[in-house]
């Protein structure tokens, strides 16, 4: 068990570097910090002090390892366009968008996973095709075509909802929430949904695709033959055998929801991370741009490693410490 | 080849051999026959919803490949253009005019050639960028599964790393810094090329992926054992004889990643790294019509998006068929 956390640690810091360089050498290419502190006609003494004292003149390599160092102190440089600490502007944008997510998440499981049941129990009937259709035309319209025509529907033309912004938010100690007022709750209806709809489809078919799968198998047939309850068998045996690749794909999928957060927060002016992202790429404010990178890898290494102890929770053949028997299977 | 072996066994063998030098003869009537009667053409046929989807795809194909003939007019040329046209409905609305079929945008362009030229720059940034992303992926893939080992490893934990960033961040990034690399005078000629590069590097993992798993097991195969034994080049071996046999399931992603790249265009572009202003795809149509979606000019941005959504839809149709079609667990 130990060992697996550690490998799993060393494995999580492996990849936070390498992304870390990735994102900090491509974001590199663009623009000159010393023009952007302090504009374009300054004196070359000043240009030289300012790069001398930004450690830009020393090799690459050296400016990587200060970032990181810098950045596991929690220093993630200044801001170009506000001259305000990164962390800063980064620490107060992410509630918004860890609410956003989690409240698509939940969306995207309470119906896909019941939808995905669904059309795997009853693959002939008509209301399954609907289903697989309709989700073929959910990902067949981008995330933001959907959020425009819902704004124009509920907000401009039925007035129910706000179009913009997070609503009335309240200050939890550093962690402003808009889950405890009514009119946050009226804000994150539309675009949770609109983010939702990725993953809904996707959870949907994986559940389908795997419950399919798992029917087929003899432990199923077994079940079958022993006389179990239909309702037995669907749910405490084969749903369950379908859960671990479905939380595999719902944990790497957070990072594309964090991506696609970025098209759903322009879309209705929602002041989370992915919008302060688009702002600073239109701004060319590097630090902020690399630090928002590095901060999606965390959460990205974060998950895996809690999809990783998931497993250890669903399928007990995972848990196999050497005492034990090691393989069998837990229903067959 | 059948050539190779010619040397007269008779029986069964001559008959199959004649028969294959008879259609090679007959060309491509023969040919075209030979795929009617296949197996994929037979569920083709059989499908109305492939078959509708195809068609539907075609259309837009030509559409796009035709655009600059047969497009009422040329939404690039301002000297055509009369503003006194600008925000017209389209033609079954009050105050419809009989030349602009679905309305004119702000300029008094056409919406309708406006999309027939989206819909062709949309094309070729989807294609290329699926030909760039099938080509890393599939090459990458064969070399990871044949050749195995370090080579093996060092491959996949670099897709597993870039599976780290969702596919759209990473042509966001790159499309951000282009456009901050970039001169501006040379921006409208290069975004093509960029959203190519962007779009088709953050993709190719899915293929590579798909190609390892298959090349390793196809490698096992006797015949690969086969060409290895009478000195084939790994090279040749992962061309001519482990290729052609893994190519089904890449043709599916190859598919579905078309809608994905054309859709992943779109959005790019509403984020404001895609296409100039000058030269719209469907994306920055829609983009530009969400401006006016709230004083009322809904035609500016719900054709373009109808387009959109149409053409990735029957893609997305037609690549569902051809997953169930090559899978043989369903047949």
């Amino acid at each position: 068990m130990l060992a697996f956390f550690l490998r799993r640690l060393i494995h999580a810091a492996i990849v936070m570097l390498i992304v870390g360089l990735i994102s900090f050498s491509l974001v590199q290419f663009i623009g000159d910090p010393v023009a952007a502190y302090l504009g374009l006609d300054v004196d070359p003494a000043d240009r030289e002090r300012l790069a001398e004292a930004l450690g830009l003149n020393e090799p690459f390599i050296v400016q990587y390892l200060d970032y990181i160092a810098r950045a596991l102190s929690g220093d993630f440089g200044l801001s170009y366009a506000t001259s305000r600490p990164v962390v800063e502007m980064i620490g107060e944008r992410f509630p918004a968008t860890f609410e956003l997510a989690l409240v698509a998440s939940l969306m995207a499981i309470a119906l896909g996973i019941p939808l995905g049941v669904y059309t795997a129990l009853h693959p002939r009937s008509w209301l399954s095709r609907l289903f697989l259709t309709a989700s073929l035309v959910g990902v067949s319209i981008p995330t933001f075509v959907i959020g425009v025509q819902l704004i124009h529907i509920f907000s401009v033309n039925l007035g129910w909802l706000p179009s913009y912004g997070r609503g009335t938010t309240v200050d939890l100690g550093g962690w402003t929430t808009g889950l405890l007022s009514l009119s946050g709750w009226q804000s994150i209806l539309m675009p949770a949904f609109s983010l939702a709809l990725v993953q809904l489809t996707l959870i949907m078919r994986l559940v389908r695709a795997e419950m399919l799968e798992v029917l087929r198998t003899d432990f199923i047939k077994f079940a079958r033959a022993r006389g179990l309850r239909r309702r037995t068998i669907d749910f405490g045996h084969a749903l369950k055998n379908t859960m671990i690749p479905v939380i595999t794909v719902i944990g790497l999928q957070i990072g594309t929801l964090i991506a696609f957060a970025i098209v759903t927060e322009t879309v209705f002016q929602w002041p989370g991370m992915g919008l302060l992202f688009i702002q600073s790429v239109g701004a060319v404010d590097v630090p902020v741009m690399t630090a928002f990178l590095m901060v999606v890898a965390v959460i990205f290494v974060l998950i895996n490693f809690v999809v990783d102890l998931l497993y250890l929770l669903v399928d007990p053949r995972l848990r196999g410490d050497r005492s034990g028997p090691v393989a069998g299977g837990a229903n067959a | 080849m059948p050539s190779d072996r010619a040397g007269g066994e008779g029986g069964l063998e001559a008959t199959a051999l004649d028969a294959f030098t008879a259609a090679r003869r007959t060309g491509w009537r023969a040919r075209l026959a030979q795929a009617w009667a296949s197996d994929l053409a037979h569920s083709f046929r059989r499908n109305p919803v492939a078959i509708l989807s195809a068609v539907i795809v075609v259309v837009f194909f030509a559409a796009a490949a035709l655009a600059p003939w047969i497009a009422p007019t040329n939404p690039y040329d301002l000297r055509t253009l009369s503003i006194m046209d600008n925000l017209l409905p389209p033609v079954w609305e009050e105050g419809g005019d009989p030349r602009f079929l679905l309305g004119t945008d702000a300029q008094g362009a056409g919406v309708l050639s406006g999309i027939l030229y989206g819909t062709r720059i949309s094309l070729i940034v989807g294609f290329g960028s699926v030909l760039l992303s099938m080509l890393l992926g599939v090459s990458i893939g064969v070399v990871a599964g044949y050749v195995g080992g370090w080579l093996d490893s060092l491959l996949m934990r670099i897709a597993d790393i870039q599976l780290t960033f969702p596919a759209i961040l990473i042509a966001l990034l790159i499309g951000g810094i282009a456009e901050s690399a970039v001169p501006a005078s040379e921006r409208g000629a290069l975004a093509v090329p960029v959203l190519i590069f962007a779009i088709g590097i953050s993709n190719w993992v899915q293929y590579a992926r798909t190609v390892r798993g298959s090349t390793m097991v196809v490698r096992q195969l006797e015949y690969v054992a086969a060409a290895r034994l009478i000195g084939r080049s790994p090279v040749a071996i992962m061309a001519r004889h482990i290729l052609p046999n893994i190519m089904g399931p890449v043709l599916v992603i190859a598919t579905i990643n078309l809608a994905f790249a054309i859709i992943t265009e779109a959005t790019l572009s509403f984020l404001g790294v895609g296409m100039p202003v000058t030269e719209p795809s469907l994306g920055m149509l829609i983009r530009d019509g969400n401006d006016y979606l709230f004083s009322g000019e809904w035609w500016l941005s719900v054709f373009p998006s109808a387009a959109l959504v149409m053409l990735a839809l029957a893609i997305n149709l037609l690549g569902d068929w051809l997953r169930d079609a090559l899978n043989p667990r369903l047949r």
